[in-house]
């Protein structure tokens, strides 16, 4: 026994290292090469073949010479059409402000949400915590697809509107952009809850005890205290549901209508309509890159939080 | 047990004058969480520039009233008057009051300025007025230097220096401080002691201070509600509070005291005499008692009221006089605490100043001493 463990020991940077390699080796395989995949293709050219796209790498055999030469080519065009054709450029735009929407929907309804959890019974916060999380325990697209039941026209809310005697007829709000926002606020509320709650809960509840004391409003209180101090939530919040929501899929493909145009669709179409794979990875390293600058704040602010704890 | 600061030759006693009104009136307050009574029927006055100390343990409702005075529970019955002004329902933005909170709730987004500055921003006072009494403020707890830093750059010490200067920054009548002193070790806790009872005096401010610290409410306060259980024990100067405690809670709560049970022997308009078996002898009391003769009483002397001797005194005649064997000792440095078996069982606590320096104690552990105390030195509680 006691052979195993210093044979263990003398191994223990080793043991250590390879705990560290694991995850690193992890996203190397499943990310970073799949990306440079993505990124090679988004420099080759579309060809009616198997794979359908250009090789990068080629062998140039000079007949006449009787030599042969190593020929790279990149193809640039894939990136020229994105800023050429207006159809990108709107999807991406249209894709930026759906998400955008969504995440101040988000905010407005789950500031509340977390604010009355946080400020709960401690007994009742997990319960009600619990209650945020129970949807992803059934699937994401069933949950989708009981939101077309209730969007659609003699679905629930179009009944229920002309049961009460609102509205004189059935009325669709599925297939619209109103349907997209409904449906994406409502997959990612979760992800504004959480870390506003833990932002909010966290807070000490003397410090508005505090500016009560010292003649500030409650309304007051709340914007120079609260809001302030749960700015990292909001900030995390935001960007949990703002960066996934400009890449979203399949919201927008089951409840948006057809000029619902956003950079997912158009990727998903890219590549399995068009089976124009180069342009599709153009299409992505794109979205990638808009999207960098998010998630290099959303990192700044963790990284800032953590340090101040 | 520390005695108090020197304070001016004139002692403020408006509680003695008549003509004074109460500057905080508490009337039968009561509050209830649920089934739990925190406070019961509490009825205080407390006077313009007092110092005024709750002390009891926890549980024993004194924050619980504080908080009422500040206005964050509503009294569940009862009525609390700040400057004759029914304090009924007003929030506590509203208040004439301001609290120094015992975890000082500092803000933590803020600089130490920003801190101080954040309740005149609330009565839109001019920027540079603001700026000026900042300053004047963080001058006066000593953190001229520290206005720029955040709460969380300061030491403990720092801290509660600024939760200081951002309640007294408004010029409050009122200041209530909850365990101003709780966080602090105890040579900052000792000194900060006499710089909180200074800052009281020149700014002229009242002071209601909670604190579970007894030596912390005999060094500071003009005057002491001891509170149990909802309900105030005593209030009194720290010397009434130790001297002539009302209760044998008050007795026990506040500094080490000896109880001898007895029976009254005789009850005069100037003496009593109480029969004590604990004691083995007649307890001699140059006061009188409202217990009649016959009535089962305690009788309670302080430790450093017990003169400990080898040899018997001669005026002993069976009174305030009895033998036992040292047990324990107990060497403090400036004073040293006997613990003596008297024949009956019963331990008694002495202290005894160590006036002259040696090595050898003169009294040591198993050695038979004699007991003996003056006549005012025994406080008679009813049972």
């Amino acid at each position: 026994m006691r052979g195993v463990v210093s044979a263990l020991s003398r191994l223990g940077l080793w043991g250590r290292g390879a705990v560290i390699a694991m995850p690193f080796l992890w996203l190397l395989l499943f990310f970073l090469v799949p990306f440079l995949i993505v990124f090679g293709i988004s420099f080759s050219e579309s060809i009616v073949a198997q794979p359908p796209y250009a090789p990068l790498v080629g062998w140039l055999t000079d007949e006449e010479a009787g030599t042969t030469k190593l020929q790279i080519l990149l193809n640039l065009t894939n990136y020229l059409r994105l800023t050429g054709d207006d159809l990108y450029i709107l999807a991406y735009l249209n894709s930026v402000k759906i998400a955008l929407v969504t995440t101040l929907l988000c905010l407005a309804i789950g500031y509340p949400m977390a604010y009355a959890i946080a400020r709960a019974d401690p007994a009742r916060r997990g319960p009600l915590m619990m209650l945020v999380i129970l949807p992803f325990w059934t699937s994401f697209l069933i949950r989708i697809y009981a939101w077309i039941g209730i969007l659609k026209s003699n679905g629930v809310i179009s009944n229920l509107l002309e049961w009460t005697g609102i509205t004189s007829g059935p009325v669709e709000i599925l297939y619209s952009d109103w349907a997209v926002y409904i449906g994406m606020t409502y997959c990612y509320l979760p992800f504004m809850v959480l870390p506003l709650y833990s932002t909010l809960e966290k807070m000490d509840p003397t410090l508005l005890e505090a500016a009560a004391d010292l003649g500030c409003r409650p309304l007051k209180a709340f914007l120079t205290v609260t809001l302030p101090l749960s700015l990292p939530g909001i900030i995390a919040g935001s960007l949990l549901v703002f960066i996934p929501a400009v890449g979203e899929f399949v919201t927008p493909e089951l409840l948006g209508g057809p000029d619902t145009l956003m950079i997912g669709r158009v990727l998903w179409n890219e590549f399995f309509a068009n089976r124009d794979w180069p342009v599709a990875s153009g299409v992505a390293i794109a979205l990638l890159l808009v999207l960098v600058v998010p998630i290099m704040i959303f990192q700044y602010v963790q990284g800032r939080e953590t340090e101040e704890r | 047990m520390a005695g108090q600061p020197l304070r001016k030759p004139t002692r403020l006693e408006p509680w003695q004058d008549a003509g004074q009104a109460p500057y905080v009136r508490i009337e039968k307050v009561t509050k209830t969480f649920g089934d739990f009574v925190a406070v019961d029927e509490v009825s205080l006055s407390i006077y313009r520039n007092e110092f005024f100390a709750l002390l009891g343990g926890s549980g024993s409702g004194k924050t619980t009233l504080l908080r009422m005075l500040a206005g964050f529970e509503q009294p569940t019955e009862g009525k609390i008057f700040i400057d004759g002004v029914d304090m009924s329902g007003i929030p506590p933005y509203e208040r004439p009051v301001n609290m120094m909170f015992q975890s000082y709730a500092l803000f933590p987004h803020m600089t130490v300025e920003q801190n101080v500055a954040f309740g005149l921003k609330q009565d839109n006072v001019p920027r540079a007025e603001i700026r000026d009494r900042v300053a004047e403020m963080l001058e006066m707890v000593q953190l001229g230097a520290f206005g720029k830093r955040q709460p969380h750059q300061l030491s403990g010490g720092q801290r509660q220096r600024v939760a200081l200067a951002r309640s007294l920054v408004k010029r409050p009548k009122l200041l209530l401080l909850d365990e101003p002193l709780g966080a602090l070790d105890k040579k900052l806790r000792e000194k900060t002691q006499f710089e909180l009872v200074n800052i009281q005096e020149k700014l002229g401010v009242t002071f209601i201070v909670v604190t579970h610290d007894q030596e912390e409410a005999m060094t500071m306060s003009s005057r002491i509600a001891v509170m149990n259980h909802g309900v105030i024990a005593q209030v009194g100067t720290p010397t009434e509070i130790y001297e002539y405690p009302h209760s044998r809670f008050v007795a026990e709560f506040i500094g080490s005291i000896n109880m001898f049970e007895g029976r009254v022997v005789e009850s005069a308009a100037d003496h009593a005499l109480i029969a004590s078996e604990e004691a083995g002898c007649e307890l001699y009391i140059s006061h009188a008692t409202p217990a009649p003769t016959g009535t089962p009483v305690v009788v309670a002397i302080r430790p450093e009221k017990i003169a400990l001797s080898k040899e018997e005194s001669p005026d002993a005649a069976g009174r305030n006089n009895a033998k036992g064997v040292v047990r324990e000792i107990a060497y403090l440095g400036d004073v040293s605490i006997y613990l003596v078996e008297l024949p009956t069982g019963k331990t008694v606590r002495v202290t005894a100043p160590n006036v002259t320096r040696r090595t050898e104690m003169p009294i040591t552990w198993g050695d038979e001493v004699y007991l003996s105390w003056r006549p005012f030195a025994g406080v008679v509680l009813a049972q």
